[in-house]
């Protein structure tokens, strides 16, 4: 796919970003079904449909432009939102391989990664990088590896040391957040992290889901979805930043919930990593605003049943409170009760 | 649950390294190079015998830095049930096998303050690539390193030429022993102790290291089980709704793939867990044979690890 990038669209005050027609049909929808609960709704992270999101491992779209300008931005207001603990180095050194390897085979028109021995040299056409480097070295790089090549990259990215048969959060690039806070749960084990996650932990989710990633294996990666909704089109809704996306949530009314609120869509994908033994999690976050959405018939109707009939807990976690029934209220003209077909491709 | 693709390589050298140990060098047959991996990995060699093909996990020994071949050590086993005599009798150079992408059960811990590492004959060889990881960092690291005799010290020359005094060699032919009391009751808190070797081994490192108020995270240890021969028994499968034989010299994996069923698994030693399987009906008795599940598990009857368990049974009903 050649991807015509719109490098202006914003993520904060003016929002100009909007959806191409390819971009709304190429949306991961995460609803297979008219009714959502939580599950270990994991998956092999294989190759998808051409022109689908997972039909590379490392989706590029045509937000990437706009998305890392973004990811500046909030850096330089609060650099912690990267973090890596000292002992996360070969992992970071990892990750950078993982993303320029990924890149580069899947987006040769974008990106080139030439390598002898340690000497690689990485070329970025969209961000205009150009750099020769020495890998395994820090001090050849102006930034950390992890640093580096998340700047150039949508979507967040975690990584998780694994020892005493756990999982630990210990390095991260968190700007893209469906608030939660990488600095506040900086070091915690897979549980703690998750700890505020209503009704999962009761069905055992994260002990299955530990107990599958513990075991998570090289050359083989696994994908789910996860979803919320977000007041405007904006990526960086963190704890820090609540003062200014919260209270976006009590403008929302029946008559303009298709204009102001977005399905927020994360692909999160798991990669063992090779000589750090450590995991990988990318969440890479997908915003469609309602208005865009029900251009696809089959998607109006099924996302006004699962937000009418969603858990209580979950409109809560979820932090939908406040708004779900004028969205519910703004959908329903969308519903004309048609059953849907299964799976989440439009029809 | 996701399988990699296996990968094709080509035994390029074999060294006879002890009386019973060969060393085996395999590269990709593409002329590629191999998947990265971490000190303490295994990998999964699959063996086209005459009779049927064996899956055994061999730690890579070479340094994790190289990866136009990974090499292994495989020590003749005498009540071997095929897998050590095929490598040892009939692998050549030039001979081709199949191998899994590697997997590490028995990584070292990043955030220790020191290592030391424990070793009993074969189980030398995934120290020999956590050594590569360890050497020139900055945490201090030990190697105590226990054999039958002075001939029986595989590596040992390529060990003391990098390592020099932090390598312990003991011989029981020179009635020399691993002191576990004096070398576990004094060490710096935050040290971790990793063993390879004999079960008693294990068993006695991690029983003094307890005694010695070691917590339990910093205690690691590797042992794959051999399946071991038993009685023949049948196993009806539920999902599959078949029959399988499990004859005496098969393990319970091995014959229920033989079937053509698939059961996933990693490591085929009963250590991972992966292989778990519900029983649904047992008449008669399992027999655990793995170092994965807990004592309440084993006792409730209604789990086993195909790997490397069996039954004494009439019949056992599997969900598969």
């Amino acid at each position: 796919m050649s991807t015509a990038f719109k490098p202006d669209e914003t993520f904060r005050d003016s929002f100009t970003f909007r959806n191409s027609e390819a971009a709304i049909r190429r949306f991961p929808m995460p609803f297979p079904e008219d009714n959502y609960m939580y599950s270990v709704n994991i998956e092999p992270h294989t190759a998808g449909p051409p022109g689908s999101v997972t039909e590379f491992p490392i989706d590029i779209d045509e937000h990437y432009v706009a998305e890392c300008n973004e990811r500046a931005l909030v850096l330089a207001a609060e650099p912690l939102r990267f973090q890596a603990l000292p002992h996360m180095m070969s992992a970071q050194w990892d990750c950078l391989e993982l993303i320029m390897e990924s890149l580069a085979r899947d987006y040769p028109q974008h990106f080139a990664l030439a390598r002898a021995g340690n000497r690689w040299h990485w070329i970025n056409r969209p961000l205009g990088i150009n750099r020769h480097f020495t890998f395994g070295e820090a001090s050849s790089l102006d930034r950390q590896p992890l640093d580096f090549i998340t700047r150039q990259a949508q979507g967040d990215w975690v990584v998780m040391d694994q020892r005493e048969g756990d999982l630990w959060t210990e390095a991260g690039m968190v700007t893209t957040q469906a608030d939660w806070s990488l600095d506040f749960d900086v070091g915690m084990t897979f549980k703690e992290w998750h700890g505020p996650v209503p009704i999962a932990h009761e069905l055992g989710v994260f002990d299955r889901a530990l107990k599958f990633l513990l075991n998570l294996r090289l050359g083989a990666p696994v994908r789910r979805l996860n979803w919320t909704m977000t007041v405007h089109p904006r990526l960086d809704t963190s704890p820090e930043n609540y003062p200014f996306w919260g209270p976006d949530r009590a403008a929302v009314t029946a008559l303009n919930a298709g204009d102001l609120v977005n399905l927020r869509v994360e692909l999160q994908g798991l990669w063992r990593l090779p000589r750090s033994n450590a995991v990988v999690f990318s969440i890479r976050c997908y915003l469609i605003s309602l208005r865009e959405l029900v251009t696809v018939a089959k998607w109006g109707r099924r996302v006004h049943r699962v937000l009418k009939n969603l858990h209580p807990e979950l409109v809560d976690y979820k932090g939908l409170a406040r708004y779900r029934d004028a969205v519910v209220e703004w959908l329903a003209p969308y519903d004309d009760g048609v059953p849907t077909t299964p799976g989440t491709a439009p029809e | 649950m996701t399988e990699a693709a296996t990968i094709e390589v080509e035994v390029t050298a074999i060294d006879q390294v002890t009386p019973l140990i060969k060393h085996f060098r395999l590269a990709p047959v593409d002329g590629g190079t191999l998947p990265a991996f971490s000190g303490g990995s295994h990998i999964i060699v699959v063996m086209h015998g005459a009779a049927r093909a064996h899956r055994n996990p061999y730690s890579v020994l070479s340094p994790p830095n190289r990866l136009d071949a990974y090499e292994i050590g495989v020590r003749r086993m005498e009540e071997s049930r095929g897998g050590s005599h095929f490598m040892h009798d009939s692998v050549r150079v030039g001979s081709r096998l199949q191998i899994a992408h590697p997997v590490n059960l028995f990584g070292l811990d990043k955030i220790a303050r020191k290592h030391v590492l424990i070793a009993g004959g074969i189980g030398i060889t995934p120290f020999l690539a956590m050594l590569e990881d360890l050497y020139g960092g900055p945490v201090p690291y030990e190697l105590h390193y226990s054999v039958r005799s002075p001939e029986h010290a595989a590596f040992l020359g390529r060990l003391r030429r990098r390592e020099g005094g932090r390598v312990h060699l003991y011989c029981d032919s020179e009635q020399q022993a691993i002191n576990f009391e004096a070398l576990l009751g004094n060490q710096p808190l935050g040290t971790h102790v990793y063993v390879c070797g004999p079960g008693g081994m294990i068993s006695r490192v991690a029983a003094v290291a307890k005694d010695c108020g070691w917590p339990d995270s910093h205690i690691h240890w590797e042992q794959f089980s051999a399946p071991p021969v038993g009685d023949a028994f049948e196993v009806f499968l539920a999902r599959s709704r078949i029959s399988v034989h499990v004859p005496p010299d098969q393990s319970l994996l091995e014959s229920i793939e033989a079937a053509g069923v698939e059961v996933p698994y990693l490591c085929r030693g009963g250590v991972c867990g992966f292989c778990q399987t519900r029983v649904l009906e047992v008449d008669g008795e399992l027999l655990h044979n793995d170092h994965f599940l807990s004592e309440a598990e084993r006792a409730s009857g209604k789990t086993i690890m195909p790997c490397v368990s069996r039954a004494r049974c009439r019949s056992l009903l599997l969900d598969l």
